[in-house]
């Protein structure tokens, strides 16, 4: 192995303490930080599959939270029918149907609506991301069987064959295991060739495509991979927190997962992660502060990411390497 | 999350470390524009601690806020975090239906006892009902019943319906569909939450084309103000009374009156307590609240005032033993205190047997718009559902 | 189908066609000319609002409070320019959606800590609080009219701004062609901060407009400001008139979406799902417009002539 850099130290590091902390603290009796840890593992996933496209492929996705929310809900719904009955054909706990429907389904909605949004550049790609993201939050609202803006309690969660989800450990290992393979699964993917034309892509489309490249297609693959990603980290969810809403795919929960990215650091393995931890920690701490602070929190929240965007280009995981590698 | 630590007060008062032997959850809506009705609540709370002393008998309490942001899967969290990390023995609160019934799962599976101060959902009332769950406010459909009584009593043939769109929003339609006896000419479900729909413009409309007689609506917290406003300047007051509840309150009032927008004095709701309900208990909050806090108190400040009051005298009565619950359930449906509604029992499914009134917009004494007690609608009223609820 | 309640809708729909016009201006001109994406466009809808009512009890005149806001907002606006805009114009628009993301959070707090979350009521004089007759059973609100007649005065008034003043030729040329005009000069900068408070006053105006009927409310800058970029895309981006078309579009189709699409629906499915539906899918309609016309004709439909 050769020498290690300096941000392959901080990438050890952080997912070593991701791994021993938060199950250290759930036998100490502070149950809660478990679920806190929980909930940043799940939503670096989430951070993870939009850095593959935004980072490394340059496009900016503004509607990524609605991929979390059809991830939860392709695991709400045939929960919901196991509970209550209706649509036979779906009603089941079995993480045999519940995860490859929330894969399948987030990987269609990405193709179908990637096939659209990829004719477009720059901030068209933004808005056209952000409208997409709107109507599923509008459908999801309309459907009154599955709790239209109220959201669904879903009491049971999946079955899968190694894990018992009801279980705050084995849901915390099953998030952390799926985070390192996600991190495995994007370092692959931008380092074969595959990984090579996307990058060449955003910093020159032109070349790649005189080159003989066929540029659509490659960001094509790369936005549906990233959205089944994200639906997977959003059947997580949906398990976790056992209440699916639309306020999951709310734009401010895609622009949450694009500050996370552009916090830890846009185009390295670990930026999401570290976005994600911070993210989480600061919103906790923040929010916790004594009367009338904590209510104010979102205040020096705001300033933060203001300051983050102007002052921290390449954000935290560039502060850790002496080069720039944006 | 969005926590905020209230001292214990009588530990203050004392100069003693703040330890707290019996710790309660209180969430409610301290962010966005619906925290006019949670910093109400918050008021209520901290006054009933004041007259408590902090002590339920030889019990400290201490009260832990959590902020549910208007939105379930907040308020959620919230109570995770209580549950879980703070560890308090209730959980009460919660505005809103849909927040408590995402929520009520959190509180219930750590055998904790959960108090609703306001939402009354009609699951929870039925089929969701649970040894753990109390009321300290009604089930939703209750007081559009009432109204729908008085409806029926006033000769209105037909109503447009308008309400917004969540759990409440559709047991409050239910409720007065369930007793108005005439035609229902209409409905608009309007989008709710952070971004609601605030501009009823459209549906105003359709509303006066429709014929209808009159209009029902449900509009809590600063949506009901913008409601009035647009109702008054379409210049509907003749041609379409408006039958409202949980619309016009202490906390719409004052901001009307500033305004000075006097069509809404004589207009007449439903509810299940009112500032002049004559009574020690309520004489004294009342009066205090005001001292303290300038206003008029809401109904969602006396129900959170009897929340508190309710836990304090059942952590009394069980010598602030939390480890038995049969006796502290037990001790809480006994419902020992002195509420601000005069009366107060539990039924079967652990909501509140209670009376509605029939309540008008005055002006009192000091010139304050406030309301006052015209009729008594329902004696003793139980909830719908109390029959769905297998209490196990 | 009544044609009374047709009319109230469509004027209904002009009324938030022209709101929606007014913030929709201010943004298009900050796209298209400093190319710089404000997500906090909204606050300053908002916070027209807020200074107007509070102005507005101060004074104990709502029109009055309206004059004197609208300044009051364009510095506001101006100061936004000059200390966090500015340095965001060389950045990509990921930056600039963050930053201004941030600004949201920063406005929206700030102001529930300086006026309270419960937003304030806004008083009218007397004779706006009326109703007009516009024919038999045809009553309309009057201060519905006047938001209608200040929004088309305000139009105009833009127009006649940007089409026939030397500011307006220099933001016309600047919203083609951003070298040129400091090819010629021009004190870009100035320009670029009038522009950004021209815009918040446009907001702001809207905001204030509003006020008397909805209230001031924190985040009510939130829901209008997504609105505002699908009317700026479907109208093409740095286009006054297509932003003035695709508003009134936008406007008029959500008021007749939530007026009639439930009696539409009602046809084909139970009437408590069409109520249930209807109101979602009217809001889903304009991202479907805007999706379209993305898809169909990226530019929008009325881009700059030259770009």
């Amino acid at each position: 192995m050769p020498t290690m850099s300096k941000r392959g130290w901080i990438t050890l590091v952080v997912l070593i303490l991701l791994a021993v902390l938060p199950p250290l603290f759930y036998l100490g009796g502070q149950a809660f930080y478990l679920d806190l840890a929980t909930r940043l593992v799940i939503l670096a996933i989430a951070a993870v599959s939009l850095n593959l496209i935004l980072g490394y492929g340059g496009l900016v996705s503004f509607g990524h939270a609605a991929f979390v929310g059809l991830g939860a809900y392709a695991v709400g719904i045939p929960a919901h029918h196991w509970l209550y009955g209706g649509w036979d054909a779906i009603a089941t706990l079995s993480g045999w149907l519940h995860i490859p429907l929330a894969v399948g389904v987030t990987a269609l909605f990405a193709l179908l609506t990637g096939l659209v949004c990829l004719r477009t550049k720059g901030v068209y790609f933004i808005m056209i991301t952000m409208a997409f993201a709107q109507m599923v939050y509008y459908l999801i609202v309309s459907i009154e069987e599955y709790g239209g803006d109220d959201g669904l309690v879903i009491d049971s969660r999946t079955e899968l064959a190694f894990f018992d989800l009801d279980k705050p450990l084995q849901m915390y290992a099953l998030c952390f295991l799926s985070l390192l393979v996600a991190l495995g699964l994007v370092r692959m993917i931008v380092n074969s060739r595959f990984g090579m034309v996307l990058q060449g892509a955003k910093g020159n489309p032109e070349r790649m495509a005189t080159l003989g490249f066929n540029t659509y297609a490659y960001r094509l693959t790369a936005y549906v991979i990233s959205g089944a990603m994200c639906g997977y980290a959003g059947a997580l969810l949906g398990n976790f927190t056992t209440f699916i809403s639309p306020e999951m795919m709310d734009w401010h929960r895609s622009g949450e997962l694009m500050f996370m990215v552009i916090l830890g650091g846009a185009a390295t393995t670990i930026g999401p992660v570290l976005g994600a931890t911070v993210f989480i920690v600061l919103e906790e701490v923040l929010s916790s502060l004594p009367h009338p602070f904590g209510i104010y929190w979102q205040l020096p929240f705001g300033l933060l990411l203001i300051l983050v965007v102007m002052f921290i280009r390449g954000g935290l995981a560039g502060l850790f390497s002496g080069r720039k590698e944006r | 999350m969005k926590r905020v630590m209230s001292a214990a007060l009588a530990a203050a008062m004392l100069g003693l470390p703040a330890h707290a032997d019996v710790k309660i959850g209180f969430v409610t809506t301290l962010t966005t524009p619906a925290a006019v009705i949670g910093n109400d609540m918050k008021n209520a709370v901290d006054l009933a601690m004041e007259h408590l002393g902090g002590m339920a008998g030889d019990t400290k309490l201490e009260v832990i806020y959590g902020d549910d942001g208007f939105a379930p899967e907040t308020g959620k969290q919230a109570t995770d975090k209580l549950v879980k990390q703070d560890n308090v023995d209730f959980v009460a609160g919660y505005i809103w239906s849909h927040v408590l019934l995402a929520s009520r799962k959190s509180v219930l599976d750590a055998d904790k006892i959960l108090i609703s101060a306001n939402a009354g959902p009609s699951q929870m009332a039925g089929q969701l009902c649970d040894k753990n769950f109390f009321s300290t406010s009604w089930q939703n459909d209750q007081t559009p019943m009432a109204m729908g009584e008085v409806l029926n009593k006033a000769g209105v043939k037909s109503l447009y319906i308008m309400a917004p769109n969540y759990a409440a929003g559709k047991d409050m339609t239910a409720g007065v569909e369930r007793t108005f006896k005439g035609e229902i000419k209409g409905k608009d479900l309007t989008k709710w939450g952070a971004d609601a729909q605030l501009d009823f413009s459209a549906e105003l409309a359709k509303a006066k084309a429709s014929g209808a007689e009159g209009i029902f609506v449900f509009y809590p917290g600063a949506a009901g103000g913008a409601f009035i406003k647009q109702y008054d300047q379409a210049g509907l007051k003749d041609t379409l009374p408006l039958y409202s509840v949980f619309t016009v309150d202490a906390l719409s009032l004052p901001k009307l009156q500033a305004a000075d927008f006097k069509a809404v004095l004589g207009s007449k709701t439903t509810q299940e307590w009112d500032p002049t309900l004559d009574n020690e208990a309520n004489k004294k909050f009342v009066a205090d609240f005001k001292a303290k806090y300038g206003t008029y108190p809401s109904y969602y400040a006396a129900q959170s005032y009897d929340a508190i009051m309710l836990i304090a005298s059942a952590v009394k009565a069980v010598g602030g033993d939390m480890s038995d619950k049969d006796k502290l359930r037990a001790a809480i449906k006994a419902a020992d205190f002195s509420s601000v509604r005069g009366k107060f029992k539990f039924g079967t499914n652990n909501m509140p047997i209670e009376d509605f009134f029939l309540r008008e917009v005055v002006t009192d004494a000091d010139g304050t718009w406030t309301t006052k007690v015209i009729d008594t609608v329902y004696t003793d009223h139980v909830d719908p559902y109390a029959a769905e609820c297998k209490m196990n | 189908m009544d044609t009374t309640l047709l009319v109230i809708q469509v004027l209904n729909g002009l009324q938030l066609g022209l709101l929606l016009f007014l913030v929709a201006s201010g943004l298009t001109l900050v796209f298209g000319i400093l190319d710089f994406v404000n997500l906090a466009h909204g606050s300053l809808y908002m916070l027209g609002a807020f200074v107007c009512a509070s102005l507005t009890y101060a004074l104990g005149n709502f029109l009055l409070a309206v004059v004197v806001a609208l300044p009051v907002v364009g510095v506001i606006g101006y100061l936004t320019e000059r200390v966090v805009a500015r340095s965001l114009y060389a950045r990509d628009h990921l930056d600039q959606v963050l930053a201004t993301f941030g600004l949201i959070l920063v406005f929206d707090t700030s102001a529930h800590v300086i006026w309270g979350p419960e937003g304030i009521a806004v008083p009218l004089p007397d004779w706006l609080n009326g109703q007009v007759a516009l024919g038999s059973g045809l009553e309309v609100p009057t201060f519905r009219l006047l938001i209608i007649a200040a929004g088309l005065a305000a139009a105009g008034g833009l127009f006649w701004l940007v089409n026939y003043t030397r500011l307006g030729m220099l933001i016309r040329a600047g919203a083609s062609n951003r070298t040129m005009v400091s090819a010629l000069g021009i004190d870009i900068q100035m320009l670029f901060s009038l522009v950004f408070a021209l815009g918040a006053m446009l907001a702001g105006l809207a905001g204030m407009l509003i006020a008397p009927i909805t209230e001031a409310n924190i985040g009510m800058g939130n829901s209008i400001i997504i609105t505002a970029f699908v009317v700026i895309i479907v109208g093409g981006i740095g286009s006054i008139k297509g932003a003035f078309i695709a508003a009134l579009l936008i406007g008029l189709i959500d008021t007749l979406g939530r007026a009639f699409l439930d009696d539409l629906f009602g046809l084909f499915m139970s009437s408590a799902a069409a109520e249930n539906s209807a109101p979602a899918v009217s809001a889903m309609l304009i991202y479907l417009i805007m999706a379209l016309v993305l898809a169909l004709r990226p530019q929008g439909l009325f881009p700059p002539k030259v770009r």
